[in-house]
């Protein structure tokens, strides 16, 4: 990144308690307390959030798309991890 | 209307047939296309032309109407305006990190905005002299972003069409705050029903420019229909405002500046007057009666914000080699 550059970060925001932080974006800010504020401002205006986490985008690893058959592909085949494959009769009632 | 800026740029792309069937199958299969997607050069330069014009006007668009925060007729007009403006500088925001995942730097579009390399939207070189622009802008300008930004929510580009949910969302209010301010001021005294006369009649033919320069006259339009970065074409898009606009007007007892306006059975639209297309391609090359303040305004702020953006960079690099001094103190 050219010196001149203002670090750019991704935001984080928990709508509320008990729902996990989920990405909404990013912002540009020099350091992390000003990251901080300027993922309110941009994010947060009617209320979206009650927590936010911002994480240098630089630290962020990501999976190759190139790589995505065959990291995702096995699982399209494994119907027996889901619980409508198994063919259980009405009489047994909810299970 | 966000690709104005678009007018005259190429779309050739080098690459060979079977990569460029292979992606405009995936668009025709409605798949999102994702940052580190290959894509035809051309899409890419396409989008950040595109996305980057879009950001660029959100921005410029917070000058015209900033004119009038510290002179809004009531605390309720200015706690409104106030926020209709930041939302414009947030919508900037989320539309210049959707333009940076395809490889630009904020910087190098900012500073393409600065040196007129870079256009936005031709209606921000207007004047606001009057309140009822205000009004007029809520209702007309956002009302033609709103229709234009709806079918952008559908853009192939995953991170574009992602910030313009966001933006649609917001938006609704901008459009409602400004016909309330035309609503009110059309009901009030002779004086003030005619400022807002006055305003719609400024404001009207050049909101019909915002979306473009006649299907017709349009070539890049095609390809961008095609890997459906956009969805309608500027005339239907056009069609559709007046269409939605006309009764709102007639509803205040406003009139359209338009003789020709005519309600068309057939088509089931309304028909309209020609537009003045030499006022238009005048504004969109810098010609407007207020190109040049614009510019000047966002490079005044971007060079007196030069030593804030230094400070805070030199600042986090002082704490950081502090952090690392106590650190290796400690260890």
């Amino acid at each position: 990144m050219p010196k001149n550059q203002i670090p750019l970060w991704e935001v984080f925001i928990r709508p509320r308690n008990g729902l996990a932080h989920k990405h909404c974006g990013s912002v540009h800010a020099a350091d992390e307390v000003m990251a901080l504020q300027a993922a309110r401002d941009v994010y947060t205006r009617r209320g979206e959030g009650t927590s936010i986490w911002v994480v240098p985008s630089s630290a962020i690893t990501a999976s190759d798309p190139e790589n995505k058959d065959e990291n995702f592909e096995p699982a399209l085949s494994k119907v027996y991890r889901h619980p409508t494959f198994y063919d259980i009769p009405d009489d047994v009632g909810h299970m | 209307m966000y690709s104005q800026g678009l007018i005259g740029a190429k779309t050739d792309t080098g690459e060979d047939e079977a990569f460029l069937a292979a992606f405009q199958a995936r668009i025709d299969a409605e798949e999102k296309i994702e940052p580190n997607d290959p894509m035809p050069d051309g899409y890419r330069k396409t989008l950040v032309r595109q996305i980057g014009q879009h950001a660029h006007s959100e921005i410029v668009g917070m000058l015209p109407e900033g004119n009038w925060i510290t002179r809004a007729p009531s605390l309720r007009r200015k706690a409104a305006l106030l926020a209709k403006v930041q939302d414009e500088g947030g919508h900037g925001l989320y539309l210049y990190s959707a333009a940076e995942t395809l490889g630009v730097s904020r910087e190098q579009m900012t500073e393409e905005l600065l040196s007129g390399k870079a256009k936005y939207s031709s209606i921000f070189n207007y004047p606001t002299p009057t309140w009822a622009d205000i009004g007029a802008i809520g209702w007309l300008v956002d009302g033609a972003a709103i229709m234009n930004q709806i079918p952008l929510c559908r853009c192939s580009y995953g991170p574009y069409a992602r910030a313009m949910i966001r933006v649609c969302k917001e938006e609704s209010f901008h459009q409602r705050q400004g016909y309330e301010i035309m609503m009110t001021l059309a009901r009030g005294s002779d004086d003030q029903k005619e400022m807002a006369q006055d305003a719609l009649d400024r404001w009207w033919w050049p909101s019909l420019m915002m979306f473009g320069p006649h299907d017709s006259e349009s070539q890049h339009g095609d390809q961008s229909m095609k890997w459906k970065i956009k969805r309608f074409t500027n005339d239907e898009l056009r069609q559709k405002f007046v269409d939605a606009t006309v009764p709102q007007a007639e509803f205040i007892g406003l009139k359209i500046p338009d003789p020709e306006l005519k309600w068309n059975e057939e088509k089931g639209g309304y028909d309209f007057g020609a537009i003045d297309w030499d006022e238009f391609w005048r504004v969109v090359k810098g010609g407007g009666p207020m190109n040049r303040q614009r510019i000047e305004a966002r490079r005044k702020a971007w060079e007196e914000g030069a030593w804030v953006r230094e400070a805070a960079l030199a600042h986090a690099e002082k704490r950081k080699a502090r952090r690392a001094a106590a650190k290796m103190a400690a260890e």
